[in-house]
């Protein structure tokens, strides 16, 4: 099986594997004890931290574990608003965000909330000059440093710039981004960052939030002081641990990863281009993650794509599904004005760290015989 | 080994026919067809086709150890099978879209993605048996358990489509088929048997039009007559009505009275005796033969003119434009238009189409019925 879809999950790398098994074996205790069992556990959770900090250019003390990536972007996103109720009750997300995000701002909704969108370009990014038309009582903007599914890198700097003069503060979803760019949160600006582990070669069931210089927040999980009061619960220590060798091993690699990973997705690119002349590949305009290509295939649905290529040895991504698991045209595509007929054609690529050149040239024959038969099931239908 | 997709709608009869398929050493892929926008409400145990039917789907699958996706056909859905269905109500006709929803969806959208798997053939849970004759052709056959028959519910399926599909389910009995799925720990082996409609899961056919569908056709009051035309009473609506229908026509009379036919461009609905549902034949819509050529004319069947019906001695006209003639041996009672006239040979199904009207002027047969009871 070629797996070209680790935007929904890579595989985790095998020091990871190693240390979150020594983790199990050895680090029993809850490292809120204050025994010197309990002080080993903690300096393992410790030295995670450090190690996911390091990945994003934050402090240590910034860095609070939770569950992943719908856990952060809740947490973030509902603890800010929270805590600047008293200036303004409404929030402002983009379009393109991931379903996390609108999950949180629907609670916050129900909560009395006001929420405001930032609309999309066709190219997949935000224009940061919507910042100077949110109302008034706008209080946090979130958006995604890179969209999962077109992986178009959003201008969150100039977002942040423009927030800051009104005194917004702003949220990015970094989940995608993580491992794969250079974050500086330094010059990224960004208030509330979310991470998640296995994005980046890490477990699933933990990421982190980053809280920069101290920004307003409260916490969801209550009732005991875990991480500095700001998430309640005994934390995931495996998973964390085996989260902080992803980060410290994603930051090491992440200028060579990149490059390889980038003349991949080229060649990627001129081979459906090759199979399929009217191919259409979203997000070319912008800059977009070394790893992801969203192509559309007119007259193929992705549905039939999707289990065409599977049969074929090949694991991607449909843009979205509904609560059935069927197949539906991406609100993320459809937020960029692509017309539906084209959305429903819509495969996502994304290729990681067991990516090959072998596999890269291997897959190019199989999409173009996916794309025959599924154009030609679409005709029998009509 | 071949290479197998199985629909599975998530009920007992497709999940088990998939699952014997597996075991039996092939490889097979599933496939659910979502029909319908599910929305978030919670759906009667019975309904197929619903969200939790999906997870049992599902559920087989990861059992049994094969793929399963779920595939969009809400527009195929829609413009085959609901819309016939709506102007069929909406026309007077009692429609029975089951056959539609086998000949559009199943054996029609799901055949043209054999390719996209690189499958051979289609596996269902329709109990029926299909023979491979000596001379190459084929043959849809009667189901073993004659009172799981549902071969009348498969004659509109394209006839090249039978080279293409198989029906494990064929030769067993439903107690047969429970068992199977108990043996090979399929969590969906007791569930309940889902009776009605798929997308009418209450049975309540004109609130699901009306409320759910938003139609206005077929709602509108008017008149309920003899076959005089002689007005007996006020009718809710013709979507409230079938052919043979006795309850719930609010009028009385001396003997029980029953629809015998619904005029929608008069908004009328025919009331008479019993005896007055009798015809001495029908006529159908254009055939669906399962066959490589038309009967010859005055050919002996067996014709069944609803899903419960004894079949009845009878003989075919095809004609040249693929409408079919059935003249009984004796009248069958309450022929309704929409439902599905099948021919039977023996086990085999010769073909199917839609029932288009009763045979003979239905005024002089009503005339003549109503003139019988008065001798009588």
């Amino acid at each position: 099986m070629i797996y070209l879809d680790h935007n929904a999950s890579t595989p985790v790398r095998p020091e990871v594997r190693d240390a979150i098994a020594s983790c199990l074996g050895d680090l029993h205790a809850n490292p809120s004890s204050l025994h010197r069992e309990g002080q080993r556990a903690r300096a393992a959770l410790e030295r995670a931290r450090d190690q996911v900090a390091a990945l994003v250019a934050a402090r240590s003390d910034e860095v609070v574990f939770v569950s992943g990536g719908t856990e952060g972007d809740h947490q973030a996103l509902i603890g800010a608003a929270w805590a600047l109720e008293a200036r303004g009750r409404r929030v402002a997300i983009s379009r393109l965000e991931h379903h996390a995000v609108h999950g949180a701002a629907e609670v916050l909704e129900r909560g009395g909330f006001a929420i405001s969108h930032l609309a999309a370009t066709h190219e997949g990014f935000v224009d940061p000059a919507e910042v100077d038309s949110l109302p008034e009582d706008t209080t946090v903007i979130s958006l995604m440093l890179a969209n999962n599914e077109t992986g178009v890198i959003q201008p969150v700097a100039g977002v942040a710039e423009r927030a800051a003069r009104r005194g917004i503060r702003v949220h990015t979803d970094a989940v995608q981004a993580a491992g794969k760019i250079p974050i500086d949160l330094e010059a990224l600006g960004a208030d509330y960052t979310v991470i998640s582990a296995h994005k980046l070669g890490g477990p699933k069931g933990v990421g982190a939030l980053i809280v920069r210089g101290g920004a307003p927040l409260e916490s969801l999980l209550r009732g005991s002081g875990h991480e500095r009061g700001r998430r309640g619960g005994t934390e995931n220590l495996p998973g964390i641990v085996g989260f902080g060798v992803a980060a410290e091993l994603a930051a090491r690699d992440l200028m060579a990863e990149g490059t390889r990973l980038l003349a991949l997705r080229e060649r990627l690119e001129a081979g459906l281009t090759a199979a399929a002349s009217d191919v259409v590949i979203h997000g070319t305009r912008a800059p977009r993650l070394p790893n992801t290509v969203n192509a559309s295939f007119p007259g193929a649905r992705a549905d039939h794509l999707l289990m065409a290529l599977d049969a074929r040895g090949v694991a991607v991504s449909a843009g979205a599904a509904c609560a059935s698991g069927a197949v539906e045209p991406s609100p993320v595509l459809t937020a960029m004005g692509i017309a539906c007929d084209l959305a429903i054609c819509a495969l996502r690529f994304s290729l990681g760290h067991t990516t090959t050149v072998d596999e890269i040239d291997l897959v190019i024959p199989r999409i173009a015989d996916a794309v025959r038969v599924a154009r030609s099931a679409a005709g029998a239908r009509a | 080994m071949s290479r197998l997709l199985a629909a599975m709608s998530g009920g007992v009869d497709s999940g088990v026919a998939a699952a014997l398929m597996a075991e039996a050493g092939h490889d097979v892929t599933g496939v659910t067809l979502k029909l319908w926008c599910y929305g978030k409400s919670p759906q009667s145990p019975r309904a197929c086709c619903t969200l939790d039917a999906i997870d049992d789907a599902r559920s087989v699958a990861r059992r049994m150890g094969f793929p399963h996706y779920v595939v969009e056909a809400e527009e195929v859905f829609r413009a085959r099978v609901l819309l016939p269905f709506l102007d069929d109500y909406a026309a007077g006709r009692t429609p029975y879209p089951c056959a539609l929803c086998n000949q559009h969806l199943k054996f029609g959208d799901l055949i043209s993605r054999l390719a996209l798997t690189g499958a051979d053939a289609l596996v269902t849970g329709h109990y029926a048996r299909i023979e491979r004759r000596a001379d190459s052709t084929h043959a849809l056959l009667r189901a073993v358990d004659g009172a799981k028959d549902q071969s009348y519910a498969l004659a509109l399926i394209p006839y090249d489509t039978l080279s293409r599909v198989r029906f494990p389910l064929g030769a067993l009995r439903k107690d047969e088929v429970r068992e199977h799925g108990r043996r090979l720990s399929l969590s969906l082996w007791d569930k309940p048997e889902s009776m009605d409609l798929c997308f009418v899961p209450d049975g309540d056919y004109a609130g699901f039009i009306t409320k759910s569908l938003g139609e206005t056709r077929g709602s509108e009051p008017g008149a309920i007559e003899d076959a005089e035309g002689r007005r007996l009473g006020t009718h809710r609506g013709i979507l409230h009505y079938t052919v043979g229908q006795r309850r719930g026509l609010g009028v009385t009379a001396g003997e029980p009275l029953y629809v015998l036919a619904i005029n929608a461009p008069r908004n009328t609905v025919t009331v008479g005796p019993k005896a007055a549902l009798d015809a001495p034949g029908l006529v159908t819509g254009p055939a669906n033969w399962l066959m490589p050529a038309p009967p010859a004319p005055g050919a002996r069947a067996q014709v069944k003119v609803r899903y419960q019906h004894a079949p009845a001695a009878a003989r075919l006209y095809p004609s040249e434009d693929g409408t079919v003639e059935v003249r009984f041996d004796s009248p069958q009672p309450a022929i309704t238009p929409g439902q599905l006239c099948v021919m039977y040979d023996g086990e085999r199904v010769l073909g199917g189409a839609t029932i288009g009207s009763a045979l003979g002027d239905e005024r002089d047969a009503v005339a003549r019925a109503v003139a019988d009871s008065a001798r009588a």
